[in-house]
C-alpha cells in the first residue's frame, strides 16, 4: 500500500492510494480535499449578518432562528449530498470495476459495471470553461457494434486529479485489463 | 484463467462433505448452493440432484469438497476427499479446507483431463443466500432486454432464486441426506400471513361477484341517453371512479401475478387503494366532527354571491372607460347588459337552490369514504359548477371574437384583391366588383374600429376562465400524484432494500499471502428515483395537449382551447 500526493486541477492537495490485494485486483483511492474551517465559517457568518440586518429591519425575531434552521439544514445536507471526501476505483480481473464515492457524512455510493461490459479505460481530453481538463473514463462496450462504445463513464469527477495522479492510476487500470486479452478463453 | 467460486455465507461452519451447486463453464464460476454432509451413499446424491434438477431447471451437480477440521489437519480425510472426486466426476474438482476458526480457507482445484498444469488464480465471494434468493436484479433501463450476452451477474442471481426448493429440505429432517444451506424459519413463524392467505381466497371471489354487478350496471343502455352520458364525460369524479374500479378488478381477479412486475403492480395498487381510504376516512371524519360540513355549505352560497357581484363590478368597470380606454358606447352597453342579465338568471338560480344546498353537500361529502382522490374530484367538479357562468362569458366572448378575427382577416383580403381558393387551400387572386368592394370596405372599417371592445372583453373572461382552469388542474395534479404513487415499492426499498437490486457492490475482506482473495458481495439497492420510475402506476390524464406556441396561436386567434384532456376523449 503507497500513498502519494499530488494537486487537483484547481490547486487544491488531493493524495492518491493505491492498494494491491492480489495478482488481478487492486483499488486506487482518490481523497478529495476537506472541507475548510475558514470557508465553512465565512458562509456562517454572512448568513448570519444577513439575517441579523433583516431583524433589525423587519423587527421579527422569526427572521434569526430560521436563520439557524436553514444554516444547519444546509450544512446537513451539504454534507451528506455534496461533498465527496473519496473516489475510489476498484478494478477485480475477471469480474469487473467497482467505482464508489464517498460522502463526508459517510454515505457511500457503489456502481459496479462488469467486466464484460468494459471496452477499455482511456484518459479524455475536455474543455471546461476556460480551461482544458484530463479526465479517466471508463468506455463501456456496445452489445450490437463489436467496435463501438455505447456509454463513458467519468471517474473522480468530484476530485478532478491533475494528469500525472491519472497516469498513475491509468497504467494499474491497464496492467490488469491486460491480462484478460493475454490469458486463453477456457474451452 | 481465473476461477471465482461462490460461496454461502451460512455454511462457513458447516461440517466436513461435499459441496453441491451450478459450474458456469462461460464465466468460469461456481456458485455453490449447499453442503452435503457424510455419512451419505453417493448413488442417493446423483439421485437426489437428478430430481432437484428435474425440478427446478437448474443444472445442480456435485462440485467439490469441503473439509472443516477443528483440529489439526487429518491426512487421510484429505486422501477420501480426493477420491470422492473420482466417484462424482467433475471438472475441475474444487477443494475447500478450513481449519480451527480461521477466516483464511485454501481452496485447490484438482484438473485431470486438461494439459494445463499452471495454477488457476482463485476468488472466494461470500454472498448472503437469503437476500440473494429473495433479491430481484433490475437491470439499467438502457439496456436491450434481447441482448445474447446477458448480465453474468443475472446467472447467478437466477441460479439462487430458482433453487428455491433445495432450500426447503429442513436440517432436522430425517432423510438419506443431509443438507446444510439457508434455512427459513418456517412455516409456523408467519400464523397470521398464512390465515390472510387462506381467506383472501373467498373474500377475491365476493369482490369479483360484487364489481362485475356494478360494472355490468354502469355499461347498461340506461346511462347511455345523451343528457346523461355527456354529464358523466364532463365529470372528472366518473373518471376517477372508473379508473378505481379497474383497479380493483385487477387486485381481485383470480389468476396469480406471473412475474415480479404484475406482481408488484398488484401489490402497489392494493398499498395505495388502502392509503387512499385511509386518508379519505380521515377526512371525512373531520369534515363531520363539528358540523363543520354544515358550515361549509352555510359558507358556499355567501360565497357565491360575491363572485357574481365582483363579475358585476368588473362588467360596469368594463362598461365606462376601462384602464382609460376608450370604448365604443353602443357595442359595449349591449354586451355589458347581456352578461348582467346572464349574471342575474345565475344568482336567481342559486338562490333556488339555496334550501337544498346543505343536504346534497351532506351527502355528497359521505362519498368521501371512498378515498381521499374522491373527494379532491368533488370538490373539482363544485369548483367547475360554481364558475360555470365564467365558463359561459368566456365561450360567448371566444366565439364573438372568432368570428370578428375571421371576418376582418376576409375581408382584408378583398381589401387587397385576393380571395382564400377553398379547393386549392390558398390565396388566390380575385377581381370584386365596385359595390361588393363599397361594402366589403365598409364593412371591414366598422369591425376594425370595434375590434378594441371585443377585445378587451374576450381578454378578461380568458384570463378569468385560465385562472380556474389552473386551480382545477392543480387538484387533478394532486389526484394524479395519489394515483400513480407506487408506495409499496417504496416502502419495500425503504425496509428490504435488498429486494430491489440495481446491482452489486464488492468488499474486499481481510487477505493472506497464499491464500485466494476473499471478497465479500452486497446488494447494490435501487435509487429511489428508479423505484419510482420503474413501477409508477399508469394514470387516464395525459397533458398538457397543445405545446405553449400553440396554446398561445388558439388564444390569439380566439379558438376555445381545453388544456386538461383525458385519454381516450375523441379529438376535436
Amino acid at each position: 500500500m503507497e500513498e502519494r500526493r499530488y494537486r487537483s486541477a484547481s490547486g487544491a492537495p488531493i493524495a492518491l492510494r493505491r492498494r494491491q490485494h492480489s495478482a488481478s485486483c487492486r483499488e486506487l483511492a482518490v481523497r478529495c480535499p476537506r472541507l475548510q474551517l475558514r470557508s465553512l465559517s465565512a458562509v456562517t457568518s454572512a448568513v448570519w449578518l444577513a439575517a441579523y440586518g433583516l431583524f433589525v429591519l423587519s423587527e421579527n425575531s422569526m427572521v434569526l432562528s430560521s436563520a439557524i434552521f436553514i444554516t444547519l439544514i444546509g450544512l446537513i445536507i451539504y454534507l451528506h449530498f455534496v461533498k465527496i471526501d473519496q473516489e475510489s476505483l476498484l478494478v477485480i480481473g475477471s469480474l469487473g470495476i467497482q467505482v464508489t464515492s464517498s460522502y463526508a457524512s459517510g454515505k457511500e455510493s457503489t456502481t459496479f459495471i462488469e467486466m464484460g461490459q468494459v471496452k477499455d479505460v482511456v484518459i479524455n481530453e475536455a474543455i471546461h470553461m476556460q480551461k482544458v481538463i484530463y479526465y479517466l473514463c471508463i468506455l463501456l462496450q456496445d452489445p450490437g457494434d463489436p467496435q463501438g462504445v455505447s456509454e463513458v463513464v467519468p471517474l473522480f469527477q468530484s476530485s478532478k486529479p491533475r494528469l500525472d495522479c491519472l497516469i498513475e492510476v491509468y497504467k494499474s487500470c491497464q496492467e490488469i485489463l491486460e491480462q484478460r486479452k493475454t490469458v486463453p478463453q477456457s474451452s | 484463467m481465473v476461477l471465482k467460486v461462490f460461496f454461502p455465507s451460512c455454511c462457513s461452519s458447516a461440517e466436513s462433505g461435499i459441496l453441491i451447486g451450478r459450474w458456469i463453464s462461460e464465466q468460469n464460476s461456481a456458485v455453490i448452493l449447499a453442503v452435503v454432509h457424510f455419512p451419505f451413499i453417493p448413488v442417493q446424491v446423483k439421485q437426489y440432484l437428478s430430481e432437484v434438477q428435474r425440478l427446478t431447471k437448474v443444472s445442480v451437480s456435485v462440485l467439490g469438497s469441503w473439509s472443516n477440521s477443528k483440529q489439526e489437519k487429518e491426512k487421510s480425510l484429505s486422501e477420501f476427499l480426493e477420491d470422492l472426486g473420482t466417484i462424482f466426476s467433475h471438472e475441475p474438482w474444487i477443494q475447500i479446507s478450513r481449519e480451527g476458526n480461521s477466516k483464511f480457507w485454501s481452496c485447490s482445484t484438482l484438473q485431470k483431463h486438461s494439459d494445463n498444469h499452471k495454477e488457476e488464480e482463485i476468488i472466494l465471494v461470500y454472498y448472503d443466500q437469503r437476500k440473494v434468493m429473495l433479491s430481484h436484479l433490475h437491470p439499467p433501463l438502457a439496456t436491450d432486454p434481447k441482448a445474447d450476452d446477458a448480465s453474468k451477474l443475472s446467472a447467478i442471481f437466477d441460479t439462487v432464486a430458482k433453487s428455491k426448493i433445495l432450500f426447503m429440505t429442513d436440517r432436522y429432517d430425517d432423510g438419506p441426506i443431509k443438507l446444510t444451506h439457508w434455512q427459513s424459519d418456517g412455516v409456523e413463524a408467519s400464523i397470521i400471513v398464512e390465515l390472510m392467505k387462506q381467506a383472501s381466497v373467498p373474500a377475491c371471489l365476493l369482490l369479483t361477484f360484487l364489481l362485475s354487478l356494478i360494472s355490468g350496471i354502469c355499461r347498461s343502455r340506461v346511462l347511455k341517453f345523451w343528457p346523461l352520458s355527456f354529464l358523466w364525460s364532463k365529470l372528472s369524479i366518473c373518471e376517477q371512479l372508473g379508473h378505481r374500479l379497474q383497479h380493483l378488478q385487477v387486485i381481485s381477479s383470480n389468476k396469480k401475478a406471473q412475474n415480479q412486475t404484475q406482481l408488484m403492480r398488484k401489490a402497489n395498487i392494493f398499498v395505495s387503494l388502502l392509503i387512499d381510504v385511509a386518508l379519505g376516512i380521515l377526512l371525512m371524519s373531520w369534515l363531520y366532527r363539528k358540523n363543520r360540513i354544515g358550515h361549509l355549505a352555510d359558507t358556499l352560497i355567501p360565497v357565491a354571491d360575491h363572485v357574481a357581484e365582483e363579475l358585476q363590478d368588473l362588467l360596469q368597470w368594463l362598461m365606462g372607460a376601462p384602464a382609460g380606454l376608450k370604448m365604443n358606447r353602443a357595442l359595449d352597453q349591449v354586451l355589458g347588459r347581456f352578461f348582467l342579465y346572464h349574471i342575474h338568471l345565475w344568482i336567481s338560480y342559486i338562490h333556488l337552490m339555496s334550501p337544498f344546498i346543505e343536504m346534497i353537500l351532506w351527502y355528497v361529502g359521505l362519498s368521501a369514504c371512498l378515498g381521499l382522490t374522491v373527494a379532491l374530484c368533488i370538490l373539482s367538479d363544485i369548483i367547475a359548477l360554481l364558475t360555470f357562468h365564467i365558463y359561459c362569458f368566456y365561450v360567448y366572448g371566444a366565439r364573438l371574437y372568432c368570428l370578428k378575427i375571421y371576418g376582418l382577416s376576409s375581408l382584408w383580403r378583398l381589401f387587397r384583391g385576393k380571395k382564400w381558393n377553398v379547393l386549392r387551400q390558398r390565396v388566390d387572386s380575385c377581381s370584386y366588383d365596385l359595390d361588393q368592394l363599397f361594402i366589403g370596405t365598409l364593412l371591414f372599417t366598422i369591425l376594425l374600429f370595434l375590434l378594441p371592445t371585443t377585445a378587451l372583453y374576450y381578454l378578461v373572461f380568458t384570463l378569468l376562465r385560465l385562472l380556474v382552469v389552473i386551480v382545477q388542474g392543480l387538484i387533478h395534479l394532486l389526484v394524479d400524484l395519489i394515483d400513480s404513487l407506487p408506495l409499496y415499492s417504496i416502502i419495500l426499498r425503504l425496509c428490504r432494500s435488498y429486494r430491489l437490486a440495481a446491482g452489486v457492490k464488492f468488499r474486499v475482506l481481510e487477505q493472506q499471502d497464499g491464500k485466494p482473495l476473499r471478497l465479500l458481495m452486497q446488494i447494490n439497492p435501487l435509487s429511489y428515483g428508479s423505484v419510482v420510475q420503474t413501477y409508477r402506476l399508469p394514470t387516464y390524464s395525459c397533458y398538457p395537449r397543445d405545446s405553449w406556441t400553440s396554446l398561445c396561436k388558439k388564444l390569439f386567434l380566439g379558438e376555445l382551447i381545453y388544456p386538461w384532456k383525458h385519454k381516450g376523449e375523441k379529438q376535436d
